[in-house]
């Protein structure tokens, strides 16, 4: 099954290079995305079958190796060729030493061979994250893109070349968590980065441009950590296996690990790239920022994460994910743009996350893989929506989204279930953020906790001033006509019910799903949800919906007259005018509030990266230096 | 059984209970001012005109999300006079304080709304200390369960004298005091009108105050978890110690005017970072 889940997608995005007619795209996009799914879930049911337990396969792999060797030979040449094109000189030497290092290991060391794949829960869980919230992403963008192309004539039609990313990306999500060979997890790796690169690039205008090197540049330094962590495995220890990476817990070899994953979790100091990577069109970043990419950091994180418990490495994993999570949310303060925000607060959460693996005992593994499927689900809720604002209004500034709820309901209702997913009560962040904050305080890390503390609360000012500007009542100055496509819908409203749906299902998603993989992990698993925190879900999930639901009814029979209301001058009646002291009609404008001189990006952003840098090099000397811990 | 007693005494004395405090405070406050003040029983006179008032509105969900308001605080309250886990409780208050957001802002008054930017300013100001409350508790009684925190032998507050300092001083937000009275306050203000409040007339504004006196009840309990151990008088003494407090909260009131949006927001991260961060720190190394 396993060469399925690779190969299909791998051909479909071969395909797309040669289906030039939009409606029959379209149609092979569904399909597609559909034969994805269904392959994936055939795989899955196959495995329980089996009796879920773990797989290791393909012990000898020679011809397999040799065009791995070919395709990262491949990736080197087209990333020189590319920045030569563009006159970039620090993608080359990255390129190169690590491409060389990562060959030269393979070909001079002596390792004892071992299983290549891996199958077991968290593999299957980011196979179902990437399956279906990949596929209905890749459903999303066939609406998406038409319209996109209406508003920027500007940009030229490379429809074909995209929908070929998005697929290749798919492919090679699956064959990185599929793996258990460092080599082989490193192949996938770099085609991800160079995927997303081409991405970022899409629309080739000077600034698609260079953030997109920006984002190569940063991905390739923590290729060339995975590539010291390669090189040092095989030349010390003689074994190229992740699990072995996990037993022998060599610090080093962990900290080049650690090192990939903070770049392409997009951690504090490298950050930057994904900010940069919104020039995209929006499928990209609901793609980078959910299903794959920075998913691919966390879980290389979480696979790691047992040996990261309380020694050097795990310290500065949280330290740096921790202050990122803080930094992160307080810039997103700041930012009207509402693909910014969303592109801080994934940084802000994904720092929680971080963190959890860095402590790496299990309760903490446990809600960052709670967080990660939360997260996943209403980061692409919310990406497509605001893409399918943005082509509705012509503008995702959060400012014109005033009143939202009046002129476009449903998108309206869709970022509103989104934003809630990501913090509000019976959603599963905040369980998890719970958690959290419950095993950091067993960590006896104050630090952590402080952060965790100030953190939620900067989270929670951002999310709630964008709630509260959906659901203003104010009459539009013009009437909007929704353009978003019916495949827009398709993917939004199962986004929707997938949120719901795990809301209410949390119990069986924490049993089935999120335990065994932390007894893959540890070897034991202790129920981190007791049964009184489940008696208080259920109540806070009566708080969320039927206290809203039942005041519905409630406040419905009451009679009442509707009044204009008071404005300081005289309203002229449609709550949208007053008449000033000249006597003369102003226009209402409401504001959110974004205290931009206290948590603005100039004033936080230097200094947090300098911070997170500082963290970083005094890590790896300490590591390098030998200190024990 | 016991439990289930706390739980209504909270559900049905809570409001009337907030407004006999209400009632004292506003005595109080006049005397400081030497006026002599309205009676004892002015807020259930107050709630009862205002429920007599002909039903207005700016629009048909105000009424609604206070009402969510109202219920989703009473939820909160019952939990923590169940013995449930405390933590979840903050995190159903905050919940409860969004809904009022909510019904400030979907009005699109620019009163209103300023309001409503206020108390997430406010939110963003206190959020911190109460989770790093919960916290210290968890360190000092081994159990976010309210129901283990009241069954210590000790009194919480000897091990987080700091934290208490730090929620008396973030109280002043809830209880909506000056100096950090911004966004509504109990007397009739000036440059925001009444804030939050603004738009919500008869029995939607008796509604919210019904709610706040819930709040109050709910926060003087959380007080009152300090102080509480396994013998009977620490009760009598917490009730005592709470009456002082709420004193002190009024007495501040009256002396102190309101802050600019910055002095609150730093003043509590501040506070909350040098007696909360402190007194953890401390109860990490020694537990």
């Amino acid at each position: 099954m396993i060469p399925w889940l690779i190969g299909i997608p791998a051909v479909l995005a071969v395909l797309f290079q040669f289906i030039r007619n939009e409606k029959a795209r379209g149609y092979i996009v569904y399909a597609g995305a559909g034969i994805i799914m269904l392959t994936t879930v055939i795989f899955i049911v196959n495995w329980i079958d089996g009796g879920a337990r773990t797989w290791m396969l393909y012990p000898e792999t020679e011809l397999i190796d040799h065009l791995m060797v070919a395709g990262d030979l491949f990736l080197m040449c087209l990333i020189i060729y590319l920045s030569v094109k563009y006159g970039k000189v620090l993608p080359i030497i990255l390129s190169v030493v690590q491409t060389v290092l990562v060959l030269y290991t393979e070909f001079t060391a002596d390792v004892k061979e071992g299983p290549h794949m891996l199958v077991d829960w968290l593999t299957i869980l980011m196979c179902i994250i990437i399956a279906f919230i990949g596929g209905f992403i890749c459903i999303y963008t066939v609406g998406y893109m038409k319209g996109y192309h209406n508003h920027h004539k500007e940009v030229k039609d490379r429809q074909p070349f995209f929908f070929s990313m998005l697929f290749l990306f798919l492919a090679a999500m699956f064959g990185l968590v599929l793996s258990q060979n460092l080599v082989w997890i490193y192949f996938f790796w770099e085609i991800t980065s160079v995927i997303s690169f081409l991405m970022i690039g899409y629309t080739r205008s000077e600034e698609a441009v260079n953030n997109s090197f920006c984002a190569l540049w940063m991905n390739l330094l923590g290729g060339l950590g995975f590539a010291a962590a390669i090189a040092l495995m095989a030349q010390l220890h003689g074994t190229l296996q992740l699990l072995e990476v996990v037993n022998i817990g060599a610090l080093l070899p962990l900290m080049c690990l650690s090192l990939a994953g903070l770049t392409k979790s997009a951690q504090l100091p490298f950050s930057t790239w994904l900010l940069g990577a919104m020039v995209a069109p929006t499928p990209s970043s609901a793609l980078l920022h959910s299903a794959t990419m920075v998913k691919a950091g966390v879980y290389l994180l979480i696979r790691i994460s047992p040996a990261l418990e309380g020694n050097l490495v795990g310290i500065i994993v949280s330290s740096i994910g921790g202050l990122t999570f803080i930094m992160a949310s307080m810039m997103a303060i700041a930012q009207n743009d509402a693909k910014k925000v969303l592109a801080f607060s994934t940084i802000s959460n994904l720092g929680l996350i971080v963190a959890c693996s860095g402590i790496g005992v299990e309760e903490t593994v446990w809600a960052a893989v709670f967080l990660m499927i939360f997260h996943a689900v209403s980061k692409s809720m919310l990406f497509q929506s605001v893409g399918a604002t943005e082509n509705t209004l012509g503008s995702r500034d959060i400012e014109n989204m005033h009143g939202l709820i009046i002129t476009v309901p449903k998108l309206a209702y869709i970022m509103g279930i989104g934003i809630a997913g990501m913090y509000l009560a019976p959603f599963g962040m905040l369980i998890s953020k719970w958690v959290a904050l419950k095993s950091f305080v067993d960590s006896g890390n104050v630090v952590l906790v402080l952060f965790i503390a100030y953190g939620s609360a900067t989270t929670m000012f951002y999310w709630t001033k964008w709630l509260a500007k959906l659901l203003c009542f104010h009459i539009p100055r013009q009437t909007v006509k929704d353009v978003t496509h019916k495949d827009e819908y398709v993917s939004m409203f199962f986004h929707a019910a997938v949120m719901l749906l795990l809301c209410l299902l949390l119990p069986m998603v924490a049993v089935w799903m999120v335990n065994p993989i932390i007894k893959d992990l540890f070897g034991n698993s202790t129920d981190v949800l007791s049964m009184s925190v489940l008696t208080t879900m259920a109540i806070m999930l009566v708080s969320i919906f039927i206290v809203p639901v039942a005041m519905f009814f409630i406040s419905r029979r009451s009679h009442r007259e509707i009044v204009p209301i008071y404005m300081n001058g005289i309203n002229n009646g449609d709550n949208r005018f007053f008449m000033n002291s000249y006597g003369k009609n102003e226009h209402l404008y409401l504001s959110n509030w974004y205290l931009r001189f206290e948590f603005g990006r100039r004033h936080l952003r230097i200094p947090s990266i300098i911070m997170a840098a500082a963290v970083l090099v005094v890590g790896f000397c300490l590591v390098i230096g030998g200190v024990s811990w | 059984m016991v439990k289930i007693v706390f739980v209504l005494a909270y559900l049905i004395l809570a409001p009337f209970l907030g407004a006999l405090l209400d009632g004292v405070d506003r005595i109080i406050s006049a005397r400081m001012q030497r006026r002599k003040g309205p009676s004892l029983l002015q807020p259930f006179y107050d709630l009862g005109k205002l429920f007599s008032k002909e039903m207005i509105a700016v629009n048909n969900v105000q009424l609604l999300l206070n009402l969510s308001y109202l219920v989703i605080l009473m939820i909160a309250g019952c939990m923590l006079f169940y013995g449930a886990d405390l933590l979840m409780v903050l995190f159903i208050l905050s919940t409860a304080d969004m809904f009022l957001i909510m019904a400030a802002s979907s009005d699109s008054s620019p009163y209103a709304n300023m309001g409503a930017s206020r108390e997430m300013l406010q939110m963003m100001a206190y959020e911190p200390l109460t989770l790093l409350i919960a916290v210290g508790f968890y360190l000092t009684t081994g159990s976010f369960q309210v129901s283990d925190i009241i069954r210590a032998d000790t009194s919480a507050v000897l091990w987080m004298p700091g934290l208490l300092v730090g929620f008396m001083f973030t109280a002043a937000i809830k209880f909506r005091k000056s100096p950090f009275d911004l966004s509504t306050s109990h007397h009739a203000h000036q440059e925001m009108v009444k804030g939050l409040t603004t738009e919500m007339s008869g029995t939607t504004l008796a509604i919210m105050n019904i709610a706040e006196y819930y709040e109050m009840i709910l926060l003087l309990g959380i007080f009152c978890l300090f102080f509480i151990n396994s013998t009977w008088w620490s009760w009598i003494a917490a009730i005592l110690i709470c009456a002082v407090i709420f004193f002190m909260e009024t007495l501040w009131d009256n002396i102190s005017a309101r802050v600019k949006w910055k002095t609150l927001l730093y003043s509590c991260w501040v506070v909350t970072l040098v007696a909360g961060g402190v007194n953890i720190l401390i109860l990490m190394l020694d537990k």
